[in-house]
């Protein structure tokens, strides 16, 4: 993927004195490598796990870190999208297992099994439900934000909890294993030889990637997070464009559940309970700005590949699984100062 | 006021434009015609209607009354940039570009051609040929919060005149140059002339009026005073059409009068030096400036915010760190950039903007009026007994109307605010007050309260800085020094007239002859 948003640089035959220009290209250089600076940290970690254990550099085990990383993955596609605006959706976590399970609830029939559904709408709806739901969280979040004008952070705190507990309260608590055959599929097929979920989730990031970055729509994100008041003086609908990517980012992670729930065959009560910390983690070190209008989708993608590797390589390690979170934490830390290096720049 | 020519050669022309806020008239009936390749000026003091007026121009704002008519047309529906940006566009003071994107994407943005994937090559391509076009050098790859302001005004004029606008207002372009900077816009600006732009030019300093435009406008208390071409118009003219009203009957006025001729009775103060700044600069900001201000003494320090006269207030507070010299209070120098240092040495500071950096709106009086860093109590303890007495000693003796200590701020006037944070400015003891702006936004009794407590924190035998560029906070002062482009242009006793001290802030000096600008910025 090589959808970097910066355009690359070119030379100027502008004649002015060749040390200003030097002194220009390097800046543009640096500004370019920033979404590029977690690369190397990947490949030291692919170093480390070589290494470490045999098991690492098998197709199982690389094929094993990337279908893990599709559904973080999505989240943080939605979440880079919705930070690119200047927003913030904290909701994204319960959506990946409140929006499969709503669809389920209107699909599965009202008797038979543990799970009692409505049966209203035919099954094969399931998906379209799913990924209707995630928009509408998104669209109710985007509702909050832009026309009560309420605080995006705690609106979507709000809306994380209550989501977690219409989860709860729908599925009595309990996992529902009878799951439709369609979120199966995608969850366990195989194309060519990868898993589908891969593909599609690969096929999204190029998507945003080439719309953040040739798009009009897409540059006019990174406008309306950089500085608002220009994008509107400009003629850019900034509240529309940001309520649709408010939505955008819910039906991602409303996809993400369907991948997640497919994959794993039912849906547990706690499904992505505490995923948000890893998500903004992710998105973070990958250079997206918390204050918006910074990174690219690809920088996105290298944050949740490293997160992912280090958690692989740690487990191929032998390192016991109770000190996981510990070095997680650490993990975030040391990438996120990293990165900050690498990039030159302060993260405010 | 239709203006001499008829409207239709004009490249802009507002008549009868009235906008009210409220109660406030930020506009009464006001015109202005800007004809095609003409640099207008338009000037007038703080809250004569400049930037409502530009708002109304740039179709951010509806008037309330009055027409605009683009080229003898009537201007597009008020909220609809988009149509007004291909007539008339404003580069601001702030930044109105993106700084995360590049220099060629700022100048089309959301003006790629087409729906179709944008072709970068193909736009930087356009953009350089822009760029040169209007002769502006900037490398388009470049980011634009790279860029020096200068360049960023360059890119946004670029921007402007390719949206088609044959008009552009320029809001206080040079505060933020030095003045190698304000040549080159002029020899820009001047350029872009011959090819038949329009600006309406908007500047605090008269002397770049005088350089650059051909017509001048001054408004006055939201009322148009006089237009007039530039060359027949004296310079003590304009100053005075600008102050007239200043140096009227208001109460303001003669109470700072009064306390003017109390100032000018007293013999000159004696005291030794309290607070003294050698060599002192703040590079982008001022130059190097010596400054001492005795015991018993107020000194004012005169010039707008762009002069650099509020960034020497905050420097002397230790809120900046300045790149050359010292301050030293009563013979001990103070650390540079620290603020409890500068607390420590025994400057009190009033901030410039008390809802900004003065106050805490919703915690009571009592809380707002004793500093925090202050340790009340032994081993930092904050004793609520003590910090209410303290208060309510303050509330008596600098007469601030509130239901007692618990009230919150928020619930104040302004004059009662302000003296909130005089209050606590106050509350050690300190050898020298240094308050910027004390009287913004408060009201004519409040502002003589406020005055007079300044003088009294001198007359005690301490020392009081007061930066302002509003007369009435100047008139309390024992001496006044002149600031212009972060230079100390003039200096004056008690006796200095309004436009005397006006001219001197504009930067037109009589003793000093033809100041300009200072030839380089500080080291």
């Amino acid at each position: 993927m090589t959808d970097t948003a910066q355009p690359p640089a070119r030379e100027l035959t502008d004649g002015r004195e060749p040390e200003h220009r030097e002194s220009a290209r390097a800046r543009i250089d640096f500004a370019r490598w920033r979404d590029l600076s977690l690369v190397p940290v990947i490949l030291v970690l692919g170093l480390i796990g070589f290494i470490v254990s045999p098991a690492f550099l098998t197709t199982d085990n690389l094929l094993g870190v990337v279908q893990q990383s599709t559904e973080l993955g999505l989240l943080v596609l939605g979440l880079a999208l919705v930070l690119i605006c200047g927003r913030m959706d904290l909701s994204l976590e319960s959506t990946l297992g409140v929006a499969p399970v709503v669809a389920m609830w209107l699909v599965l029939p009202s008797d038979g099994s543990r799970f009692h559904g409505l049966g209203l709408l035919p099954t094969w709806l399931a998906i379209p439900l799913c990924l209707a739901v995630g928009a509408l969280i998104g669209a109710t979040n985007g509702f909050l934000m832009l026309k009560l004008r309420v605080n995006g952070f705690i609106a979507t705190l709000g809306m994380l909890t209550m989501l977690r507990g219409l989860h709860v309260g729908l599925s009595e608590g309990q996992s529902i294993v009878n799951v439709p055959d369609s979120f199966r599929y995608l969850g366990r097929a195989d194309w060519l030889g990868v898993p589908a979920a891969v593909w599609l989730c690969l096929l999204l990031y190029a998507a945003a990637g080439l719309f953040l970055a040739y798009m009009r729509h897409g540059r006019a994100l990174y406008a309306i997070g950089g500085n608002p008041e220009a994008a509107r003086a400009a003629g850019i609908r900034t509240d529309r464009l940001t309520w649709a990517v408010l939505a955008l980012a819910g039906t991602l992670a409303a996809f993400a559940g369907i991948l997640y729930t497919g994959h794993y065959g039912s849906v547990s009560a706690g499904q992505g309970d505490g995923w948000i910390f890893q998500v903004f983690a992710a998105a973070v070190i990958g250079g997206i700005g918390l204050r918006g209008g910074r990174g690219t989708v690809f920088g996105a993608l290298t944050g949740v590949l490293t997160l992912q590797l280090v958690v692989n390589v740690m487990t191929l390690g032998g390192v016991p699984p109770l000190w996981n979170q510990f070095l997680n934490g650490a993990i975030i830390i040391v990438a996120l100062v990293i990165s900050r290096f690498a990039g030159g720049e302060r993260q405010e | 006021m239709t203006g001499p020519q008829p409207a239709g050669t004009a490249a802009v022309h507002a008549e009868g434009i009235v906008k009210r806020y409220g109660a406030t008239v930020a506009l009464d009936g006001v015109g202005l015609t800007v004809r095609p390749g003409e640099a207008h000026a338009l000037v007038g003091r703080n809250g004569a209607g400049k930037s409502t007026l530009v708002s109304v121009l740039t179709g951010m704002n509806r008037p309330d009354a009055g027409r605009v008519t683009l080229h003898g047309r009537p201007a597009p529906p008020f909220g609809d940039t988009e149509a007004w940006r291909g007539h008339i566009a404003c580069v601001y003071q702030r930044s109105m570009v993106v700084p995360e994107l590049t220099v060629a994407e700022n100048l089309f943005l959301n003006r790629f051609p087409g729906t179709r994937p944008i072709r970068w090559p193909a736009l930087r391509r356009r953009a350089g040929a822009l760029l040169r076009e209007y002769g502006v050098d900037v490398d388009p790859a470049r980011r634009t919060r790279d860029l020096t302001v200068e360049q960023r005004q360059f890119v946004e004029i670029a921007r402007a005149l390719s949206c088609g606008a044959r008009t552009v207002i320029l809001d206080e372009p040079t505060a933020q140059l030095d003045a190698g900077g304000i040549a080159r816009l002029f020899t820009k600006l001047r350029e872009l002339r011959a090819q038949g732009v329009a600006f309406l030019f908007i500047s605090h300093h008269l002397q770049e009026v005088y350089e650059l435009c051909d017509t001048v406008t001054v408004y006055r208390d939201a009322r148009h005073v006089l237009t007039e071409p530039v060359a027949g118009l004296p310079r003590r003219e304009l100053v005075a059409a600008m102050t007239a009203q200043e140096t009227g009957g208001s109460a303001a006025g003669e109470g700072a009068a009064a306390g003017r001729a109390a100032a000018a009775g007293r013999a000159a103060p004696e005291g030794g030096p309290v607070l003294r700044a050698r060599g002192l600069a703040l590079r982008g900001a001022y130059g190097p400036v010596d400054l001492t201000v005795r015991a018993g003494e107020v000194l004012g320090l005169a010039g707008a915010t762009a002069s650099g006269s509020t960034a020497i207030g905050e420097t002397l507070a230790g809120l900046r760190r300045q790149t050359a010299g010292t301050v030293t209070v009563r013979g001990r120098t103070v650390r540079p950039g620290s603020v409890p240092h500068a607390l420590e040495a025994g400057i009190g500071y009033v901030p410039k903007d008390r809802h900004l950096q003065g106050l805490v709106p919703q915690r009571s009086v009592a809380e707002n009026a004793t500093p925090v860093a202050d340790q009340l109590g032994r081993w930092g303890a904050v004793l609520p007994s003590r910090t209410r007495e303290f208060a309510r000693r303050m509330i008596g003796s600098l007469d601030i109307k509130t239901s007692g200590p618990r009230q919150p701020v928020s619930g104040l006037s302004g004059g009662n605010q302000q003296k909130v944070v005089v209050a606590r400015a106050l509350a050690r003891d300190p050898g020298v007050l240094v308050a910027v702006r004390p009287t913004a936004g408060v009201d004519v009794t409040s502002k003589d309260t406020l005055l007079g407590i300044v003088r009294e924190v001198a007359d005690q035998g301490r020392a009081a800085l007061i930066v302002s560029d509003e007369l009435d906070d100047l008139r309390v002062c024992d001496r006044v020094l002149a600031l212009f482009h972060g230079r100390i242009a003039a200096e004056y006793g008690t006796e200095w007239s309004d436009q005397e001290l006006v001219a001197a802030m504009e930067g037109i000096t009589g003793q000093h002859g033809h100041p300009g600008h200072p030839e380089e910025s500080a080291p």
